[in-house]
Formats: C-alpha cells, sequence, structure tokens
C-alpha cells in the first residue's frame, strides 16, 4: 500500500447553525486521484478549506505526511506543498499570464525585501531561474503563445488552465482542484482529464471537488460522497457507482 | 532587459545636472534651497507611494514619521549634554565616539550625540513605532491602518506642542550641520547649496532604484498579487501579513530619513511638519503621480513641494492639495499622468490639428 499524503481526523466545522463539515475523517494515497463529490451544499468546498487551511476548524485534525497541519495559515500550508485552484477562478486579472505563473514559484525562491531593493547577483539569477521555470510549464501546458498577455483578457478556459500553471509552479505533492470542470465544455472536460491524469502521472497526488460525474469516474482512484457535511460512502470509482446510499442522494429523493 | 530599468535613472540624472546649469546661467541658483528641500520631501512620497501603490495601503500619518525621524534627530543633536558629562553613561558614550563637542550660534559649548549615531536611532525608532502600529493592525482587512496611523499622526502633533523638549509651538532650532563623509555635509547655508543640491538628489535617486528594484523583483510581484487577490496570494504560499507589515516600515523609514536630513538641511524642525494636512498632502501627491507608479509619484513630490514652498499656492496651501486629491479621485483614479481624460484630450487636440 502506498504511502498516505493526506489525512483528515474527525473534521467539523458549522457556520452559525450550519454544520457545513460534520466528523469527517479520510485518507489520500501518494500518486493519486481523489474526488470529493456530493449535491451542492454537502461541505466540499468547505472541506477543502480547513484542509488548506483558509477556514480554521472548529475539532478535528489535518495531518500532511504524518505532520499536524491543522488550523494552519493558507500561506504555511502552501509552503509544504499544497496548491489549490478555486471554485472561480482567481487570477491577478492586470498582470501578465507570465507574471501570474511566476508567482507560483514565490515558496520555491527565496530574495526577500533587502535582496530585491539590492538586487544582488543571487537575486538576479533567481528571477531569471523564476522566468524560465514559468515560461516551461506555460509551454507545457500550451499556454506560450498567451505568456505575454493580460490574464483578465484570456478565454475562460485558457483562464482557468493559468490557474492550474500557477498552481504547479509551486511543485506541489498535493494538488486541490475545487471543481475544475465548471463551466467547461465536453471538449475542454476532456482535455481536462489528461491534464490531471498528466499531472497524476508526474507524481502530484490531486484531490479534486467536482460535480462532472463523467470526469470523476473515469479518472479518480478513489472517491469521497459527501451528504449534509456526512461522509456517506467512500472508496472506488465502480463501488460508489452501486452504492444505494450514493444513488438515493443522487437520484433517489426530493432531499437530493 | 533589466537594464531598461535605470534608463530613467540616467535620464534624471542628466536632467538634474540641466537643471543647475540653466539655473545657474540664468543667476536663479536660489532656486536650489527649496529644490533641495522639495527632494527631501519627495523621500516621503517614494516610501508612500510603496505602501499605497503596491501593498495597497493607505497611511494618513506619514508626517507623523517624518517628524519621528526630525524630531529625533533633533533632539538628539543639540540636546546639551555637558552638565551629565561626569556621569558614567555620558562617559562611555563620549568613549564610544557617539558624542561630538561643538559650538551654537551664541557660542555656547554644548555636548550632544553626532549626526551619524542620531540619524541610525530616528531611523530605529520610527522603524520601530510602525511596527508596533502595524503588528495589530494590518491583521485586519479594510481602512484600519488608515484610522490608525490617522491616530498616531494627531497623538504626535500634540505631543510636539505640549512637550519642552521638543519645543512646543516654536519647535527645535540650532540644529548643526550633518557631516556625511570628508567634506561632504547637509548643512543649508548659502555656500553649500550646490554641494546639498546634489547630495538630495542622490538621497532621492538612491531611494528610487531601491525602490524600483523591490517592486520588479519576486516581493515586489508578490505585493502586487496581494493586491490584485490576496486570497489567491495567500495560497501560493505568500505571508501577506509579513509583507504588507514589512512595505509599512519601510515606507515610514524612508518617511524618517526624509525627516531626519530636511532638519538638518533647515537647521530646525518645527510642529507644521507634522500636521494631518501634510500627512494628506503626502496622500494627494502619490494619487496624483498614479498610485502605483514611483516615477509619477517622485516627480510630482517635487514638483508640487517646490511650487508649495515658493509660495505659488499662497494662503490657499493646504486647499490646493485637498481639492488636488479629490479631483484626482473624481476625474483621473490613475493619476494624473496616465489620465484617460487627459490622454482623450491630447488625441482630441491631435485630431484636430490634423484637420486644420
Amino acid at each position: 500500500m502506498a504511502d498516505i499524503l493526506l489525512e483528515t481526523r474527525n473534521l467539523h466545522r458549522s457556520f452559525g447553525g450550519v454544520h457545513a463539515v460534520r466528523d469527517v475523517s479520510m485518507r489520500v494515497q501518494e500518486g493519486t486521484i481523489k474526488a470529493v463529490i456530493g449535491p451542492n451544499g454537502a461541505g466540499k468546498t468547505t472541506l477543502f478549506n480547513l484542509i488548506a487551511g483558509t477556514v480554521p476548524p472548529q475539532q478535528g485534525e489535518v495531518y500532511f505526511r504524518g505532520r499536524r497541519i491543522t488550523a494552519w495559515k493558507p500561506h504555511a500550508i502552501a509552503s509544504l506543498g499544497i496548491a489549490r485552484t478555486f471554485q472561480t477562478t482567481r487570477l491577478f486579472p492586470h498582470m501578465t499570464v507570465h507574471e501570474n505563473v511566476m508567482v507560483g514559484r514565490h515558496p520555491r525562491t527565496r530574495s526577500g525585501f533587502l535582496a530585491g531593493m539590492l538586487n544582488l547577483p543571487r537575486t538576479w539569477r533567481e528571477e531569471q531561474e523564476t522566468q524560465v521555470k514559468a515560461a516551461e510549464i506555460l509551454m507545457d501546458l500550451g499556454l506560450a503563445s498567451h505568456m505575454k498577455e493580460t490574464a483578465s483578457n484570456l478565454s475562460f478556459g485558457r483562464q482557468r488552465l493559468v490557474e492550474f500553471a500557477r498552481a504547479l509552479a509551486t511543485e506541489p505533492a498535493l494538488l486541490l482542484l475545487d471543481e475544475p470542470a465548471a463551466g467547461l465544455n465536453i471538449y475542454e472536460t476532456q482535455e481536462l482529464s489528461k491534464l490531471i491524469l498528466k499531472i497524476r502521472d508526474r507524481g502530484v497526488t490531486c484531490l479534486i471537488v467536482e460535480h462532472d460525474m463523467s470526469l470523476v469516474m473515469n479518472i479518480s482512484d478513489d472517491v469521497l460522497v459527501l451528504d449534509q457535511g456526512r461522509k456517506i460512502a467512500e472508496g472506488p470509482p465502480a463501488a460508489i457507482q452501486r452504492n444505494p446510499e450514493v444513488i438515493r442522494i443522487y437520484l433517489g429523493d426530493e432531499h437530493a | 532587459m533589466r537594464l531598461r530599468l535605470y534608463y530613467p535613472v540616467i535620464a534624471a540624472t542628466a536632467l538634474i545636472v540641466a537643471l543647475h546649469v540653466l539655473l545657474a546661467t540664468t543667476g536663479k541658483t536660489f532656486y536650489m534651497t527649496q529644490i533641495t528641500m522639495s527632494a527631501y520631501y519627495a523621500l516621503v512620497v517614494i516610501g508612500l507611494c510603496l505602501l499605497m501603490g503596491y501593498a495597497g495601503q493607505i497611511s494618513l500619518g506619514h508626517a507623523g514619521f517624518f517628524a519621528t525621524g526630525g524630531y529625533t534627530i533633533a533632539v538628539l543633536t543639540t540636546y546639551n549634554l555637558s552638565s551629565y558629562s561626569k556621569t558614567p553613561v555620558v562617559e562611555s558614550l563620549r568613549s564610544l565616539g557617539l558624542l561630538v563637542s561643538w559650538q551654537d550660534l551664541y557660542g555656547h559649548e554644548i555636548l550632544s550625540f553626532s549626526p551619524w549615531p542620531a540619524f541610525l536611532a530616528a531611523v530605529l525608532l520610527t522603524a520601530l513605532i510602525a511596527l508596533a502600529i502595524g503588528l495589530p493592525v494590518i491583521r485586519l482587512k479594510g481602512h484600519y491602518l488608515a484610522m490608525a496611523t490617522l491616530g498616531f499622526g494627531l497623538i504626535i502633533y500634540r505631543i510636539v506642542l505640549g512637550a519642552k523638549i521638543f519645543g512646543q509651538a516654536d519647535g527645535i532650532s540650532g540644529v548643526p550641520p550633518f557631516h556625511l563623509l570628508g567634506d561632504l555635509q547637509i548643512n543649508g547655508r548659502p555656500p553649500f547649496r550646490i554641494q546639498n543640491y546634489y547630495i538630495a538628489w542622490a538621497a532621492v535617486l538612491a531611494a528610487m532604484v531601491l525602490a524600483l528594484n523591490l517592486v520588479h523583483s519576486r516581493v515586489g510581484r508578490a505585493l502586487r498579487s496581494i493586491h490584485e487577490n490576496e486570497e489567491a496570494a495567500h495560497s501560493l504560499g505568500i505571508d501577506t501579513y509579513r509583507y504588507k507589515l514589512a512595505t509599512f516600515v519601510l515606507s515610514a523609514v524612508l518617511a524618517a530619513i526624509g525627516g531626519a536630513m530636511l532638519t538638518h538641511y533647515n537647521g530646525s524642525i518645527g510642529p507644521s511638519e507634522v500636521t494631518v494636512l501634510k500627512s494628506v498632502r503626502y496622500v494627494a501627491i502619490v494619487a496624483v503621480g498614479g498610485m502605483a507608479n514611483l516615477w509619477g509619484a517622485m516627480v510630482m513630490g517635487v514638483l508640487l513641494n517646490f511650487l508649495s514652498l515658493r509660495g505659488v499656492f499662497g494662503s490657499f496651501d493646504d486647499a490646493v492639495f485637498g481639492t488636488i486629491l479629490i479631483g484626482i479621485m473624481l476625474f483621473a483614479p490613475q493619476g494624473l499622468l496616465r489620465a484617460p481624460k487627459l490622454q482623450a484630450a491630447t488625441a482630441l487636440l491631435s485630431r484636430r490639428r490634423r484637420n486644420d
């Protein structure tokens, strides 16, 4: 069995009277793609925010490579090797595509205020490396011709791709993708699944929140199903598809 | 590619020399005094531009930081320690070479701190105060820093007006020249006019080079990303809080350096430097310059302060800066140098000319 990269234990978070995430424990194996599915309001994005540190849990723990990272600040978690994309794409709109991805190199570079002001040779070299690395990632994702464009001028699908590139630039061990297929057409979704598989094959573990069932069932190694904040099923896609509880919440009654 | 960043610095140096030649040939070298003073004010503006344009925070207390620098150095270099000269503290300070004996205007022997240690103390004290204000406040989202610095500015103003050591309404005068290195000294007397014109500009250009390097570095990119989308920046490993705090402290330090140098140049500092209106003036200048536009802020900083010091705005001085701020916010939020209306106007003019 592969190593466990990420583990949550009895995570709990409520907002006012709403229990967004209730007692969720799960594990993500290194080198796999794990999907989190569930109806709207099931607590999928909240679970992501708890892992990424955007929202602290009220109870429970998060472990990354066996290390307790519960309620760490997002920047510290990112520096450990957890990158994320957002449900609604959050690029730096007035920066170029290249600059957006260069910001992603932040946790892998060091120059601080003093080095930046003095522009020492070491700082300058690091800056060159950052530019080259960012360009390589963009080329790899087929965005090389858009490098100099302002991010907000790109099409929706390309903006999402840039967000991917930016997250990959941090060289993450774990990539959190929040509804990557939202707003994409069938063709784009197919391209996306190929991309996610490619990323996985390079050794980046992926945790995906997704509505698009075809995407989830085609690419994930493991699926977690949430409903009203609770975990109701966990297992390989084939087993999840036959799970009566899952069928009930997706197809069954008016609670869905 | 990187060198292109410094072309304007070279051009500015040439312009500064050309201006000297122009003033010398027209017999108007006395303008250099106000230009020198304006250059020191421009240091404050450069720092504030980093804070407002790049870290997206507003300070309404930069006159307070300017004054912290200026008053600290004024007190340390003029406070007479000779009556304590036998105490072990003063003796040890003297043996460390931190003190200097000199004669004031009336021929009195004065034992005080020499300018270099006083300068470092002024910068350090300002940095600590900025840190103390920023630590709790920058964590909060919104305009809390503006309010906290506004409060700080008011407090400093009242302290300066009330405390005997700061000379109350008279301020502190008789601040000695600052011997920088060899014959170089910050000294406002006419024989030193040309030298000081270049010292002040050297300080401004040095600050510009450092600031330009910074905004084009990893840190500058991180600051811009925070400005554009804080949550995304945070998720990419950028410690947004630390970056904003460090920028705030840096901008306060630049204000303090400007204050300290101008205090030596003028030989004095008074409470008029500490008013909220002064802080608003700096904000207005950064806004006219175009927020995230260091060159614009610097040029406007020198130009508008020069006009103000020459008395062009008369007794409406502060009203002019208030009007400028409102006007910029309404008609050219991108700053005067990048104003779309201005561009449209020039485009219109050129089209008209073509039609004629």
